[in-house]
């Protein structure tokens, strides 16, 4: 049942995240950032991508998902390209969550004001 | 104090107990923003018919576009406030992090202000997943072509 691993899967993921905040002094940008880094290094050991057969589409929810990504197409861009496709390559599969991320905020901005 | 009062505050104060809502509230939170995802994924892929890794874009992409619109209206903050990782480590805390910083500091000007925060919280997860992202395929590369 595709709904039940996807409802597992973010679930666990947010968990460990909850749980290292409340018993460590991080803060919730340390956790983004280390779970970015936990996420390539889950792709460059090959794991991410059986996260993605399990999981299906939840697996691209979590930060995790962002650095894998950015691993994968670095990795690719390679051996399209050799070195140079490292550079090229290497925005290429975040490029879509990047982008609308700064486009909706920056739109959003002119619209809305800071509430308190 | 009133007795009420004291209730209060040792019920406030019992960390195991909140640290044990915390995790539940985040774990359900979260998965239901991966449910959340699945069925825009279900949708888009049977509806529309589209493949699989276009529909998977567009799934994070419409995330990124409900989170940045409900912190626009203000009521992401409270929801982060309460479910906590639940809502941080999915991609709409990055969206969040990026329109919330976005909407505090527009008061400073476009450049000083709104151009120079807007990747306050972002950055380091944009940097460090750069940065690792490229050291991991380097490692790969050079060790195992």
């Amino acid at each position: 049942m595709i709904y039940l691993n996807a409802f597992l899967f973010v679930g666990t993921i947010c968990l460990i995240g909850q749980l290292i905040l409340d018993n460590t002094t991080l803060t919730p940008g340390h956790i983004t950032s280390l779970f970015t880094v936990l996420g390539a290094f889950l792709g460059f050991l090959g794991v991410y991508e059986s996260f993605i057969d399990w999981a299906g589409v939840a697996a691209s929810v979590p930060i995790t998902s962002f650095g894998n990504l950015l691993y994968k197409a670095c990795y690719e861009g390679y051996q399209m390209n050799g070195v140079l496709g490292m550079f090229t390559n290497l925005l290429s599969g975040t490029s879509g969550g990047i982008s609308s991320a700064i486009i909706f905020a920056a739109f959003l901005t002119l619209f809305f004001k800071a509430r308190d | 104090m009133k007795q009420e009062e004291y209730q209060e505050l040792v019920k406030e104060l019992t960390p195991k107990e909140k640290r044990v809502s915390h995790a539940l509230i985040a774990f359900v939170s979260g998965g239901l923003v991966g449910v959340l995802c699945t069925i825009i994924f279900e949708i888009l892929s049977t509806t529309f018919e589209m493949g699989k890794s276009s529909a998977t874009v567009w799934t994070v992409i419409i995330l990124i576009g409900i989170a940045s619109f409900l912190t626009a209206l203000g009521f992401f903050d409270r929801w982060v406030k309460k479910c906590q990782c639940g809502l941080i480590v999915p991609t709409t805390g990055f969206a969040h992090s990026i329109t919330s910083s976005a909407l505090d500091y527009k008061k400073d000007g476009l450049i000083t202000g709104l151009g120079s925060n807007f990747f306050k919280l972002a950055g380091s997860v944009i940097l460090y997943g750069i940065l690792s992202g490229f050291i991991f395929a380097l490692i790969k590369v050079v060790f195992y072509g």
